[in-house]
């Protein structure tokens, strides 16, 4: 027997899935995996069992996820928003004070500034490299061999005064060996390579004037060192969910639960 | 007329024949996709299918045709380059396309990495034998619209039969009188060429028939007002790109029969998306063939695309030469005046290209704006920053893509424009 939901909303991101299910104006379901290299059979997984009015798919797989469900007439109607709908309106619903939203996810960096409702106002996403993204930190964390669940925690306990200057993801990567070569700590790297990093989100910020509150969601959300330092960068706190990975999956439910109110 | 004869002609041009032919089968494809695949078109688009279907093919034999009765085939790259002067010659003028991502690799040992797409598809198109329109030139016109150019068509010119008109960087009378100096210089290159002198009556009729071609894109780009919209983006870009090579007056005629069915299709209300759908101008870069990939981005985002501020769009057509001058002089004023007219993101400050912008998206009843500019390409990236504050400045949202003729970035374009929709939507 399926559990049976208002609305659903799946993330099918570079890096994981998820999934939030929505009935009676709350999340009653919350499920998460990695993407791997099916992101369709995961989905599945992780949809096993779960029944809704409406399902809404966003993330770079939301395509693939029409063709594989669209037919799937326990998931009700399938429709697609982009990620930047979707955290915009998970951010909105989540802090409504928010005036802006900076997503990091595995290969893409968005900044969104937000109109009431959790519409968007205006909005960037980084070019197609990885630069400041997820991608970038992973790297870097390979490169000087920490797990990149402790590489936040490892690079706030660096020392500031190096400089990293590139921000192409290879280039720094060997600025960082020869960093390495020469002598240096791999915390003051580490440091050096968050802040690299933040430097180029603050361009993207500013840009876009995204000013406090600012909700910063998205896997790197997880990581410590660059909320301190975006929250430095801003002069107060960036507001983080609970569960950063989850914003983009809980904004595409409430789209089809919008979707199907309208229809209703 | 068979494929065979067609190969011969090819041969002869010295074209690398497989290449060639690979070429042609991947247009072929992408065509087919991008174009074919469209629900509701105008039957009037059978001339342009057929036109592309031709486009290395009949054309290319009509240019042959041209030179054995002794005509000269000029081809030229940018909007600068006087059109009426070459027709007045009695030469064919082709507009070559640079619009593919062919021989980087080879390109790349002439211009440096970091040069526009466009730049490397023209160079990469000569040195790789794949162009037959660049191979049937005599001549090749080039102009001073960027560094990037500039300094190619040095290098080109060791490859091709170059000759290179220098582009004011301002509007000033100082540049004025350089233009004018210009398109004397280009009027007797062009004389010297074909050993022909271009008289009044010649140059006065070469006027009106430009001016006509230009008058029937004109009225097909007012008709994509309507909402519902009686014709893509797509289909509009693809008329003013051929509108480069094709014979001119059957071009026109053809456009004209093309707008009849338009009007009808707009007195019936009908279009090719639901009326209330998003309306987006493209704006900057030209577009040339076969670069469609951001309007099939853009139109399989739920939007459609009612103009294209762009060389390959009202820039070049918008304005007309004066047709009331009787001597050659004051027609060459003319043509000095129209040149100039043009609002190229070469020429500094170039403040009246956001003027021109927001009137179109208000005649266009546009909903919001895509800036298009090829990465690396200077001129056009800078003017993104103040175009969009312009644009905001008068309530028409945009939104700023910068890319090349790689497909590899199709899945994020179509991401950015598709949250611009949902934008524009909510």
């Amino acid at each position: 027997m399926d559990v049976r939901l208002d609305a659903l909303g799946v993330d099918i991101g570079s890096r994981s899935v998820e999934v939030v299910g929505l009935a009676g104006g709350e999340v009653v379901v919350s499920l998460k995996a990695p993407t791997a290299f099916d992101p369709a059979g995961q989905c599945a997984r992780l949809l096993e069992g779960l029944a809704a009015g409406r399902t809404t798919a966003t993330g770079y797989g939301r395509d693939l996820f029409v063709r594989t469900f669209g037919a799937e007439a326990r998931l009700g109607v399938v429709a697609t928003v982009t990620e930047i709908q979707a955290y915009a309106r998970g951010a909105a619903h989540l802090f409504p004070e928010a005036h802006s939203v900076l997503d990091i996810g595995g290969q893409d960096t968005k900044a969104v500034v937000l109109a009431p409702k959790g519409r968007v106002l205006r909005f960037e996403m980084n070019d197609r490299c990885a630069a400041g993204t997820g991608k970038f930190l992973e790297f870097m964390a390979t490169a000087l061999q920490v797990p990149l669940t402790e590489f936040g925690a490892f690079a706030l306990r660096g020392r500031r005064g190096l400089k990293v200057n590139s921000m192409c993801t290879v280039f720094a990567e060997s600025e960082a060996v020869s960093l390495m070569g020469a002598g240096e700590r791999p915390e003051d790297i580490a440091l050096a390579l968050h802040l690299a990093m933040v430097e180029r989100l603050s361009g993207m910020l500013r840009r876009n004037a995204c000013a406090a509150p600012l909700v910063f969601a998205g896997g790197v959300a997880r990581n410590p060192c660059a909320v301190a330092l975006v929250s430095e960068w801003l002069g107060t706190p960036a507001v983080v969910p609970a569960d950063p990975d989850a914003v983009g999956a809980l904004g595409a439910a409430l789209c089809a639960l919008q979707a199907a109110e309208m229809r209703a | 007329m068979s494929e065979t004869t067609y190969h011969e002609m090819w041969e002869k041009l010295n074209l690398d024949l497989p290449a060639h032919d690979a070429l042609l089968a991947v247009l072929g494809k992408f065509y087919g996709d991008i174009y074919m695949s469209q629900q509701g078109r105008l039957k009037g688009m059978e001339y342009l299918d057929f036109v592309l279907s031709e486009v290395h093919g009949l054309r290319i034999k009509e240019l042959q045709e041209a030179k054995a009765a002794g005509r000269k085939v000029v081809g030229a790259f940018c909007v600068f380059v006087p059109e009426e002067l070459t027709l007045a010659a009695n030469c064919v003028q082709v507009g070559l396309c640079a619009g593919a991502e062919a021989g980087t690799e080879l390109a790349e040992t002439l211009v440096p990495r970091n040069t526009c797409a466009l730049i490397k598809s023209f160079i990469g198109f000569k040195l790789a034998r794949i162009c037959p329109y660049i191979e049937s030139c005599d001549l090749i016109v080039g102009e001073t619209t960027c560094d990037g150019k500039k300094k190619a068509y040095e290098a080109f010119s060791e490859i091709a039969p170059v000759y290179v008109m220098e582009v004011p960087q301002c509007k000033s009378d100082a540049d004025r009188a350089l233009w004018r100096s210009e398109i004397v210089k280009y009027k007797a290159r062009i004389e010297e060429l074909t050993g022909e002198a271009i008289t009044a009556d010649k140059l006065g009729q070469a006027i009106r028939l430009v001016n006509a071609k230009r008058r029937a894109l004109n009225r097909l780009a007012a008709l994509r007002a309507a909402d519902p919209a009686p014709i893509s983006g797509r289909d509009a870009l693809l008329i003013n790109q051929v509108s480069f090579y094709d014979d001119p007056v059957r071009f026109t005629t053809s456009v004209n029969a093309l707008c009849d069915q338009m009007e009808e299709r707009i007195a019936a209300r009908e279009g090719v998306a639901a009326k209330g759908t998003p309306r987006l101008l493209l704006s900057g870069c030209p577009m040339a063939v076969p670069n469609w990939k951001l309007p099939f981005v853009v139109e399989g985002s739920g939007a459609v695309i009612v103009g294209e501020e762009s060389c390959i769009g009202t820039r070049n057509t918008r304005d007309l030469v004066d047709e009331t001058a009787e001597t050659l002089d004051d027609m060459l004023e003319a043509l000095t005046d129209r040149y100039l007219k043009i609002d190229c993101a070469c020429f500094t400050p170039n403040a009246e290209r956001q003027d021109n912008i927001i009137a179109l998206a208000r005649d266009l009843k546009a909903d919001g704006v895509i800036h298009y500019a090829l990465q690396f390409c200077q001129p056009y990236t800078h003017e993104a920053f103040k175009v969009e504050k312009a644009l905001t400045r008068d309530g028409l949202p945009m939104l700023a893509i910068e890319t090349d003729y790689g497909m590899q970035d199709v899945g994020q374009l179509k991401t950015r424009v598709e949250a611009f929709v949902e934008m524009l939507k909510a």
